[in-house]
């Protein structure tokens, strides 16, 4: 990595374990490249971090490269933050001013508890999905592609719907963290195909159960994780799912 | 398998439950405003006067205002359990947010909005409503001229701009609420969704205009 010529200010929540209270520590990022990504910036201050005998900043990534959802970071007051349609792996430095001072905190939700730093336990997303994102039918061999005919819009709809990387940004940038946005995708991507609606009703039931059981807040319609979620969600997929989950209570 | 969680304790369940009862009290705002809009054909109150008493004294209209009170409390009622559990939902809060990068402040304001518009509600009720009951059940309905009471109500410019701050609120209450309950219920659509929002915002804009203008014509003497 070539050495750059930003200087920055980090404010970053240190918190040694689930039961500890964390609390903001301030580190300099020197030499920055506006080139690196933010993730590459924390590679680096802890390097420096490492080889002066300190603790070096626990955060989450695995990918890099967008598709993981790992990287949760709340940086400025935004996941993933100041650009639309990203997460942190993809945002770069030139999106900073030198001299900067960047605030970055974990995910803040209940349901997300923090696990060390900027590193928070997502296991809840696995939960709801395990209650009921699947689709339980013996797939036997592979069919004929035109086997089951699927409308043009419906197919692009389910796949808009699962490119959800389950990063857990909407639950962060929602004022009440509220799951709604990431379950809807899930509910909605099999719902809308004809393998999943054999399953439709007690998925809906299921899932929506397992959110409210994990201790997510409820949705107001804020449109806050349509606007911050890195595949750009849309806020029909809460719609759908309010629909489905009305359906299945009154049946 | 599912095990059915009853359905007004589900979140989506509460949430189409504040959908409903808030399109039900905006149903009402339509004809409040209506009728208080008599005052606008500047006739000294008669044409006013004598829709509030078939208001205040038709049987079937006192059968509505106990559903417009049950709704109104189920309203309320849902967004407090509502609130606690968001507020539960995280318990640390963030040290900087940046929330007019992906929201409108007032879609983030609905509790505040709403709080002040009960406060707000109280003292409209207290003004007007106590006094139309008091004369309804001592059987001086025939008597009872509302058109003065608002005189007298809207003399005070600090009742004025309480009640201009009242109708400032419920602007913003409904300019979220009414679309809101609508992707609530479940219809999110390319085509309607768009339409929804206008019919919402000019929805807002001329009750609340019309609103405000009242104690405001009656002040500056505009409507006697
Ligand atoms: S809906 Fe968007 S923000 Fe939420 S988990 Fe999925 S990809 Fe992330
Ligand atoms: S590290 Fe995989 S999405 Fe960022």
């Amino acid at each position: 990595m070539s050495q750059g010529n930003m200087n920055l200010t980090l404010k970053v929540w240190k918190q040694k374990n689930k039961n500890e209270k964390g609390r903001f520590e301030t580190f300099d990022a020197k030499g920055i490249s506006p080139d690196m990504s933010f993730l590459e910036m924390f590679d680096v201050v802890n390097e420096h971090l490492i080889s002066s005998g300190k603790e070096p900043i626990a955060f989450d990534h695995d990918c890099r490269e967008g598709i993981c959802g790992m990287c949760s970071m709340y940086i400025n007051g935004r996941p993933h933050g100041p650009k639309q349609g990203v997460t942190t792996c993809q945002l770069h430095m030139r999106s900073f001013k030198d001299g900067d001072t960047i605030v970055v905190e974990p995910w803040r939700s209940a349901a997300f508890p923090v696990i060390k730093d900027l590193a928070v336990d997502r296991s809840s997303f696995d939960r709801i999905m395990a209650s009921g994102g699947f689709v339980s039918i013996n797939t036997g061999n592979a069919k004929d592609a035109n086997n089951i005919l699927i409308p043009k819009y419906d197919a692009d709809d389910a796949f808009n719907a699962a490119a959800c990387i389950g990063c857990g940004a909407c639950v962060a940038a929602c004022k009440n963290s509220s799951a709604m946005l990431f379950v809807s995708a899930k509910v909605s991507q099999l719902a809308l195909l004809p393998q999943g609606k054999i399953e439709k009703r007690d998925r809906v039931l299921n899932m929506v159960k397992q959110m409210d059981e994990e201790g997510f807040g409820n949705c107001t319609n804020t449109g806050a994780c349509e606007a911050e979620c890195p595949k750009s969600i849309s806020l029909e997929n809460i719609a759908r799912m309010n629909r489905e989950y009305l359906k299945a209570s009154l049946t | 398998m599912s095990e059915k969680s009853f359905f007004l304790s589900s979140s989506i369940g509460k949430k189409i439950s504040m959908g409903l009862t808030g399109l039900f009290l905006i149903s009402f705002l339509i004809v409040h405003v209506s009728v208080n809009s008599c005052i606008f054909i500047n006739d000294g109150g008669i044409t006013f006067n004598a829709a509030a008493h078939f208001m205040a004294t038709n049987p079937l209209i006192r059968l509505i205002e106990i559903g417009l009170f049950a709704g109104l409390i189920l309203h309320i009622i849902f967004a407090l359990l509502l609130t606690l559990e968001n507020k539960k939902a995280r318990p640390i809060g963030y040290e900087k947010i940046n929330g007019s990068a992906n929201s409108n402040w007032y879609s983030r304001s609905m509790g505040i909005l709403g709080s002040l518009l009960l406060i707000f509600l109280v003292v409209h009720l207290a003004h007007f409503w106590i006094d139309t009951k008091i004369a309804v059940f001592t059987g001086k309905a025939d008597k009872h001229n509302t058109f003065n009471e608002m005189k007298e109500v809207f003399s005070n410019w600090y009742i004025v701009a309480l009640y201009l701050i009242g109708v400032g609120s419920l602007l913003f209450h409904i300019l979220h609420g009414f679309q809101s309950a609508f992707q609530t219920l479940g219809l999110n659509h390319k085509k309607y969704t768009p339409i929804i929002k206008k019919i919402g915002l000019w929805f807002s804009i001329i009750v609340c205009l019309l609103f405000a203008s009242m104690p405001v014509a009656i002040f500056t003497e505009l409507i006697k």
